[in-house]
């Protein structure tokens, strides 16, 4: 899509995981530079295809927001779009013109743009990449600024008010965080916070965040490394360093976790569990990601099988580690099937997960799941640039763990998860007593919703 | 290097250029075509199989049906059970994916190249052989039944499905391929059985391989999986449009009504679907239309977007799209728009119809930016061995020759300004475009009355 921010709670586009076994030397080779102004340029050559893949990472998510300006991270991503000092209009026009796509997106952690170019068009990339980073202010008006934030209202009624379920999504962040944690919003943020924002926010806020120090280039693709290099210093090099902005401290986790339910417009209701889990690459994350796999990837997962084959009490149900930087949160979801209470649904659910944590995991079932990642992991080798491409993913791994050539090291992670690491996990994080516990029924139907659950409504 | 020049934005350097891949192309004795494209560097292969088994070949009585057998192929073959099969699957890592739209249905599997025999081997079963058991079929009905009210609730699924009837009836086009839970109500195992007898054969398939192999291994292998496949007693029909139409699509008259609700009380946004039959994927204007596209609301810079989007504010974004299909497919403008700008919007919409083909053809700009938007970045639509198996999945779904994507970048470039005006005049209809929104009809249906419409007809999905 070429819309602009397409940004996605769940972050789908990229889930850093996945294993081999036997396929190896598998890796993403670079080489990295810093420049004096402290921006960290990383290079990536392949020659295969006649493109080019630019990528920026700034450090800086909705979970560097305050309360009464949620949203205000991804709003001035979508101002990053609309010009810099030198081309004061629109971003997509110009790299349109040369065959370029662009897009970028927000999640709390941090916020990405790329461009991907014919390869004779990397130095307008640059230019304008590096435009907006040391140049955006003298370009913005309170036009543009008043624009953006209707279209991004626009995109929260798309993406969640008018969207089956989507109230709930809200919901269940702001029940898995707690007040004063930084993740206790969604990065979309609140409709009044959004209108509260103004164009002052925005020139604190670039000041603060967007500079050679709180940033990673990428540039991966079909280009010699010197002259990437070469050209990354001249676009650059002349921007100001700036501070590095202090690191966000999580607050810690909440006693006693909530059990609430939303209406929603919606025919079936659907059940959503939580739990707080490691953060991304501590210990754990990975053998949660596998066992995300084991329990729901696939009609031969063990929840798919129990709830929709066999028991036929659920539609449809998913699992996921949702990693994230200060913490996670691991996630299952369920629909009911008509005449079904969620109740039932989350019985079924604690006893598969209970069976996990009580020895009854079969090496089969891991090897699936391993396997299934390995193809994932190669697949992910196969695009230099855009969401998820290998420009990303070594600004990903750069960000998160200063090194961009950690892909075999994350493969690793996965072929070390063996069954009793992944039993062990389950044991140390996915206990029914720790569980956060949301459900969304249809319109005036509560009684469908899991026992002893609180009302909350949504806005 | 010296000191960055801001002054103006770097000019691109020559373009590289861009060919194709010429696939190896070979036959098996039961007549199942077979393309093959190695590519160096990863250990992985797509395997695609591609047959004409989409939903314009339901019956009449039975929309659905297509997409209902496709959905059951991998529910279990021969004395391997649907869980089984999805454990043989895992095993190699491999998921399957399946996709029904009007013309074919396409079988996918990314497979790590070691896996590239057994990956062959169950999607031949998938395909060839899948058991189709009566308990199986009715576990997946009642599945689909509710995922159909599901979709209730999803206002796109809605507006087309609303789009779909209004502009082709009862033409093999004129429903989803998800079909409807009352045609979901009657239909049995007998009847996936016989589609599938029907519909499946191997002289109108297509199997192909895009990666780690070369043409000479697969096509050993996809004998030794697919070669016992037996031919169809009688060829398959293909789906046919009522005559008269233009392109196998409805005639073109003016449609009544032209505008319909959904009505969902309380919506924040309202859905919209404006259009017409376009053209097929054959048309002699499909470059120019293409073009015209692209102007209009084929991309980011396009001017639906600009105006709705980064002018007005009225939605997250909108965008125009011919649907090239065997048959004529739809032509549409879609977008979700603020409930309080519809009638506003569609106003808008209507006069880009209007003027694109009338007092504001294309400008160079417009033409200039949107050729090098479809030309110079193509190359990057065949970066990864899936886009390059798609891509032939395309030529064997139309028939198209091998050159396809070779001759696009001239032929746009080639396109002078008035064969993309031509190509609106006679594309383009915005007097006869229906507009379908779903959202509060109380809160637009007057304005919407009163922008010229005529009388709203307040319409249910039939899903």
């Amino acid at each position: 899509m070429w819309r602009v921010s397409q940004y996605d709670a769940r972050e789908r586009q990229y889930t850093p995981k996945r294993i081999a076994v036997p396929t190896s030397g598998l890796d993403i080779p670079f080489r990295k530079h810093v420049l004096d102004n402290g921006l960290q340029v990383v290079i990536h050559e392949d020659r295969s295809c006649p493109i080019v893949a630019v990528n920026v990472w700034y450090h800086v998510g909705s979970k560097n927001e305050v309360p009464g300006r949620t949203g205000f991270a991804h709003l001035f991503e979508h101002l990053m779009f609309e010009g810099s000092a030198h081309h004061a209009s629109g971003y997509f026009e110009p790299l349109q013109h040369a065959g370029g796509t662009l897009n970028g997106s927000t999640n709390p952690d941090r916020t990405n743009y790329w461009e991907v170019v014919p390869s004779n068009a990397l130095e307008l990339a640059l230019w304008m990449e590096s435009d907006r980073m040391g140049f955006l202010l003298p370009a913005l008006t309170d036009e543009k600024f008043h624009n953006q934030r209707d279209v991004v209202l626009n995109e929260r009624r798309q993406t969640y008010e008018n969207r089956p379920y989507g109230m709930a999504g809200l919901a269940m962040i702001d029940a898995l965080f707690p007040e004063g944690h930084p993740y206790h919003w969604a990065t979309i943020g609140s409709p009044d916070d959004l209108r509260a924002a103004t164009a002052d926010d925005v020139r604190a806020f670039f000041r603060r965040y967007y500079h050679p120090a709180n940033a990673s280039l990428a540039i991966a693709g079909d280009v010699d490394g010197d002259r990437a290099l070469a050209l990354a210093a001249a676009y650059f090099g002349e921007i100001p360093a700036g501070e590095p902005p202090d690191a966000v401290a999580p607050a810690p986790p909440h006693a006693r976790p909530s059990r609430r339910v939303v209406e929603d417009r919606v025919e079936l209701p659907r059940l959503f569990l939580g739990w707080l889990s490691p953060a991304t690459y501590a210990d754990g994350d990975a053998e949660l990601d596998l066992l995300a796999d084991v329990l729901a990837t696939g009609k031969a997962s063990r929840l798919y099988r129990a709830l929709v084959y066999e028991r036929r009490v659920a539609t449809d149900v998913s699992a996921y580690q949702g990693s994230r930087e200060l913490g996670s949160a691991f996630q299952v979801v369920a629909t009911a099937v008509p005449g079904v209470g969620l109740g039932v649904l989350e019985a079924a659910i604690h006893e598969e997960i209970a069976r996990v944590r009580e020895a009854d995991l079969s090496e089969d079932e891991l090897d699936r799941a391993r396997a299934l990642t390995e193809t994932a992991f190669v697949s992910r080798l196969q695009s230099v640039g855009g969401f998820g491409g290998k420009s990303d993913q070594l600004n990903h791994y750069n960000v998160f763990l200063g090194d961009p050539g950690y892909f075999s090291r994350d493969l690793e992670r996965y072929r070390n998860a063996g069954r009793a690491r992944v039993r062990a996990a389950a044991e140390a994080h996915l206990a029914s007593g720790q569980c956060v516990t949301l459900s969304a029924v249809p319109l005036g139907q509560r009684a469908l919703a899991a026992p002893d659950s609180e009302l909350v409504v949504m806005r | 290097m010296s000191a960055v020049d801001r002054s103006r934005l770097p000019r691109p350097g020559p373009e590289p250029g861009f060919t194709f891949p010429v696939a190896d192309r070979q036959r098996l004795g039961n007549g199942l075509s077979l393309a093959t494209v190695q590519r160096p560097g990863l250990p992985m292969v797509s395997v695609v199989l591609v047959l004409p088994a989409g939903s314009a070949v339901d019956p009449a009585a039975l929309p659905g049906l297509a997409s209902m057998t496709a959905d059951m192929l991998d529910e279990g073959t021969g004395d391997r059970s649907a869980i089984q099969m999805q454990e043989a699957l895992a095993r190699i890592g491999a998921e399957l994916d399946t996709e029904t739209g009007p013309d074919a249905v396409v079988l996918s599997l990314s497979l790590l190249a070691r896996f590239v025999p057994q990956g062959l081997q169950l999607l031949a079963d998938i395909a060839v052989r899948p058991r189709l058991g009566a308990p199986d079929v009715e576990r997946v009905r009642t599945l689909r039944t509710n995922r159909l009210r599901q979709l209730r609730d999803v206002p796109g699924v809605n507006a087309e499905a609303v789009f779909a009837r209004a502009l082709y009836g009862s033409h093999p086009y004129g429903h989803l391929s998800i079909g409807s839970s009352g045609s979901l109500a009657t239909m049995g195992h007998a009847d996936v059985s016989a589609f599938h007898r029907r519909h499946y054969g191997p002289s109108s398939a297509t199997l192909i391989a895009v990666g780690a192999i070369d043409g000479t291994a697969f096509t050993r292998q996809a004998e030794d999986a697919f070669g016992s496949w037996q031919r169809l007693a009688d060829a398959p029909p293909a789906a046919a449009g009522p005559s008269g139409g233009m392109d196998g699509g409805p005639a073109g008259a003016q449609p009544s009504p032209r505008l319909l609700l959904v009505d969902r009380p309380g919506a924040a946004q309202t859905e919209l679907r404006i259009g017409h039959v376009g053209a097929p994927r054959t048309t002699s204007d499909f470059h120019a239309l293409m073009l015209l596209n692209a102007v209009l609301g084929g991309h980011f810079s396009s001017r639906l977007n600009l105006n709705l989007r980064e002018r007005k504010g009225y939605t997250y974004g909108v965008r125009s799209a011919f649907d090239f299909r065997k048959m004529a497919g739809p032509f549409s403008v879609q977008t979700s728009v603020q409930t309080d700008a519809t009638a506003d919007a569609v106003a808008e919409v209507l006069t880009e119809l209007r003027d694109i083909g009338g007092v504001r053809p294309p400008g160079e700009d417009e033409r200039s930016l949107s050729v090098a938007t479809l030309t110079k970045g193509y190359p990057r639509n065949f970066e990864t061995s899936g886009q390059v198996a798609r891509g032939l999945a395309q030529l064997a779904v139309y028939g198209l020759p091998d050159d396809t994507f070779d001759i696009f970048a001239p032929r746009i470039r080639a396109l002078a300004a008035d064969d993309v005006t031509r190509a609106a005049g006679r594309h383009i209809h915005a007097e006869r475009a229906v507009v379908v929104a779903v959202g509060d009809c109380s809160r637009v249906r007057g304005a919407l009355e009163a922008a010229g419409l005529g009388e709203a007809a307040i319409v249910t999905a039939d899903l």
